[in-house]
């Protein structure tokens, strides 16, 4: 038998790897949101087939949720078909409204029953090694590890199968359309599955947390490759290093499984946004910062061109003076020179004066050349005027 | 009546419709512009991520005053909106992704935060519970006097900035050509925003606050096209959808008040989409109806004309069935009456059916009007 700890972990990564995979197709059809709207109303569902089957443990609920679900997703379509709204207002009119009624109904006529609205929006991963599948009086493990585990075979299932039809639906619906693939089927198919899926996880990291371990490691992905099967796996990987990065923090500081988890979301979501190989920030920072230097070196080369044999060529070419023509800081200028100087396009003579090397010459000519047709043997006619 | 006799002179539920009153003019004003700038969902993210700075006031406090929570809550929310714009203006996700991550991530941690909290011994955190679904019965007059307060000031800096975030709200562009700092601006309205939502986290709730936000904005939407009225419009019906959910959960044992302001609030807008003139969508069922007559009994009127020239005659008796073979029974029967009534159509004793010469004319005039 497995130990307490090790079947959290286990519950944990299979929860997180089965919102993470659907949570791809939520990313990238903008329909982040659509998550969060589920993860609330499936509560309704849960409420409404409590009340029919007066068991909590009746896979009726499952359905009942589900079936939510797929309701959200029709009214909000509906309610933005209308015209009188557009759809991220629909979004916020529906859910709250179902989530109300839900929260009505359970303290109105569930009070005492094992329905707690704290425990839906929060959930407790930690009692899932306690919740048990017994067949036959033999203990099988915990029965979220088994929901949750066809409930990832079945994503698995769904995305290998229409890998194709989900691709093309997710990045041209029209084509799709247009090809013959119902793109609405397929659409209610698909949020019927995240449906699930929420209802699955929630029991395990409440409704809220569900919506960090659809979109964060999604998100992430995202921000780390361009390939669509890569972002797939990279978003299981990623989630699973969520869950059990939060497990040991909250093992550590002892503190919420599932706060943690979504918190080590976060932290793996914040560390693509900052150092993400080509889309991070620093990334993108750096290469603003280094277009603008190769831009100035550039900019150096053509300067000393332009006065290469002009009366004004040894005033105009000290380092000292490019602050003043080209508003440089002396700073910025002094860094731009010692990288025209690595290129090997410049040199500075004895008496601080720049010059152009051969290379830097030609450097300066063939930009001049790629940018302006007007060019006349690298320098320009308005200057010659 | 007993109800409306409590809601002025019994202390506690006038206190609380007072609070919900407030909460709801606020939050119906700010929500106005968020809905305009398609901003509806922000709502839903900044009261979420206001959990940790809840929290976290708390912790370094050991106050539960409202001004407090609501402060630490306000820096939350702020930081999280910011976070989200972020990633919106220098990354390609989506910006829904991003709300996304901002709501659930930052409750997160406020949850582990919590956790923490409610460990000290020192500590009981009933005061905390009370933001996931809101309690409007706990309301304090002191309460009520920091919404008021704290709102107004949400208020005045709308006032104040009025035709800068009018034009932001539907010109960004322009704004930004005419010189306006936008970007202030734009954090300014957003700030206010905040303000509006974490000063009712602790009566409707982080989870339905949004709907506070949302619902009475999308509401008076459908009642005008002008902005002052819409803003009008929206405190009027979030201060209406406040004071009734507070006086019905009070009616009444086990209705927490927060769903029920919600649901109040749905009622005013299902009422609005389907009754507001213009848009609503009984007049405009109407009004594709009315369209379709006219456009049949124009078609009959058509008809009548085409029977009446192959027959060489300027005036000639049709059967009904006729009529009925080209266009439908149901139809033709509503067009007669509408061109019979309109002197365009006649129909003689043995029950025929005739052009009129001003039917005749309408229909040459048409033609030519067409050509």
């Amino acid at each position: 038998m497995l130990s307490i700890a090790l079947e959290i972990q286990l519950v944990a990564v299979v929860v997180a790897v089965a919102c993470a995979l659907p949570g791809v197709f939520l990313v990238l059809r903008r329909m982040s949101l659509m998550s969060d709207a589920i993860s609330h109303t499936v509560l309704l569902g849960i409420v409404l087939a409590f009340f029919l089957t007066r068991n909590m443990a009746s896979p009726l609920l499952m359905l009942g949720a589900a079936a939510t679900g797929v309701l959200t997703v029709a009214l909000v379509e509906a309610l933005r078909r209308t015209g009188l709204v557009r759809e991220d207002t629909s979004i916020g009119l529906v859910f709250p409204a179902l989530f109300s009624i839900a929260v009505l109904l359970i303290a109105r006529y569930a009070g005492n029953v094992h329905l707690d609205t704290d425990a839906v929006l929060l959930g407790e991963i930690a009692f899932a090694p306690f919740r048990r599948l017994e067949v036959g009086g033999i203990d099988l493990g915990p029965r979220t590890l088994y929901v949750m585990g066809g409930i990832l075979v079945l994503e698995l299932v769904v995305i290998v199968a229409f890998y194709k039809e989900l691709k093309l639906s997710t990045f041209d619906p029209a084509l799709a359309a247009a090809l013959g693939f119902s793109p609405v089927l397929l659409h209610y198919a698909f949020m019927g599955l995240v449906s699930i899926t929420a209802v699955g996880a929630f029991d395990a990291v409440g409704s809220i947390l569900v919506v960090a371990l659809m979109i964060a490691p999604p998100a992430a992905a995202y921000l780390l490759s361009d390939r669509l099967a890569v972002v797939l796996l990279l978003s299981a990987g990623l989630a699973a290093v969520a869950a059990l990065g939060g497990f040991w923090i909250a093992w550590w500081v002892d503190a919420s499984i599932a706060g943690c988890m979504a918190a080590a979301a976060g932290v793996i979501f914040m560390t693509a946004l900052l150092f993400g190989r080509e889309r991070g920030l620093l990334a993108l920072a750096h290469r603003r910062r280094r277009q603008r230097v190769d831009f100035a070196q550039l900019m150096l080369t053509i300067h000393l061109l332009q006065h290469e044999g002009t009366a004004a060529a040894v005033p105009e070419s000290r380092e000292s003076h490019l602050g003043e023509h080209l508003r440089w800081t002396p700073e910025f200028a002094r860094r731009v020179v010692r990288g025209a100087a690595r290129e090997g396009w410049i040199e500075r003579g004895a008496d601080g004066v720049l010059r152009l090397t051969p290379r830097g010459r030609a450097a300066a000519v063939r930009t001049l050349g790629e940018t302006s047709p007007g060019t006349n043997g690298g320098r320009m006619e308005w200057q010659e005027a | 009546m007993s109800v409306f006799q409590d809601l002025f002179f019994d202390y506690t539920l006038r206190t609380v419709a007072l609070g919900t009153a407030a909460l709801g003019i606020v939050s119906g004003v700010l929500g106005t512009f968020a809905v305009l700038r398609r901003q509806s969902l922000l709502g839903d993210a900044i009261s979420h991520a206001a959990l940790p700075g809840i929290v976290l006031a708390f912790a370094l406090t050991g106050s539960k005053a409202t001004l407090v929570l609501v402060l630490g809550a306000a820096i939350a929310g702020w930081l999280g909106t910011l976070l989200v714009m972020l990633v919106v203006r220098s990354t390609r996700v989506p910006e829904d992704a991003a709300l996304g991550i901002v709501l659930s991530v930052f409750f997160g941690v406020g949850l582990v935060l919590l956790t923490f909290v409610q460990r000290r011994p020192t500590a009981s955190q009933a005061g905390l519970d009370r933001f996931l679904f809101g309690q409007a019965a706990t309301l304090l007059e002191r309460d009520v006097i920091t919404i008021a307060l704290l709102g107004a000031l949400a208020l005045g800096c709308v006032a104040l900035f009025w035709k800068e975030f009018k034009l932001l709200s539907f010109d960004r562009d322009f704004a930004a050509t005419l010189g306006f700092p936008v970007r202030v601006l734009d954090v300014l309205l957003t700030s206010a925003l905040v303000l509006a939502i974490v000063i009712g986290l602790q009566t409707v709730g982080v989870v339905l606050m949004s709907a506070m936000v949302i619902a009475p904005a999308a509401a008076a939407r459908q009642w005008t096209n002008s902005l002052t009225i819409m803003v009008l419009l929206a405190a009027l019906f979030g201060a209406i959808a406040g004071v009734t959910g507070a006086v019905i959960s009070a009616t009444g044992s086990h209705i927490p008040t927060g769903p029920m302001i919600v649901l109040a609030a749905t009622t005013v807008v299902a009422l609005s989409f389907t009754l507001a003139p213009e848009r609503g969508l009984v007049w405009a069922a109407l009004r594709r109806r009315r369209q379709r007559h006219a456009v049949g009994a124009e078609a009959v009127l058509d008809d009548l004309y085409a029977l009446a020239r192959q027959h060489g005659a300027a005036v000639h008796g049709h059967e009904v069935g006729v009529l009925d073979a080209l266009r439908g029974r149901s139809v033709v029967r509503r067009a007669l009456a509408q061109l019979a009534e309109d002197e365009l159509a006649r129909s003689d004793e043995q029950g025929r059916w005739h052009i009129t010469a001003s039917g005749r004319a309408q229909v040459e005039r048409d033609r030519t009007g067409g050509a």
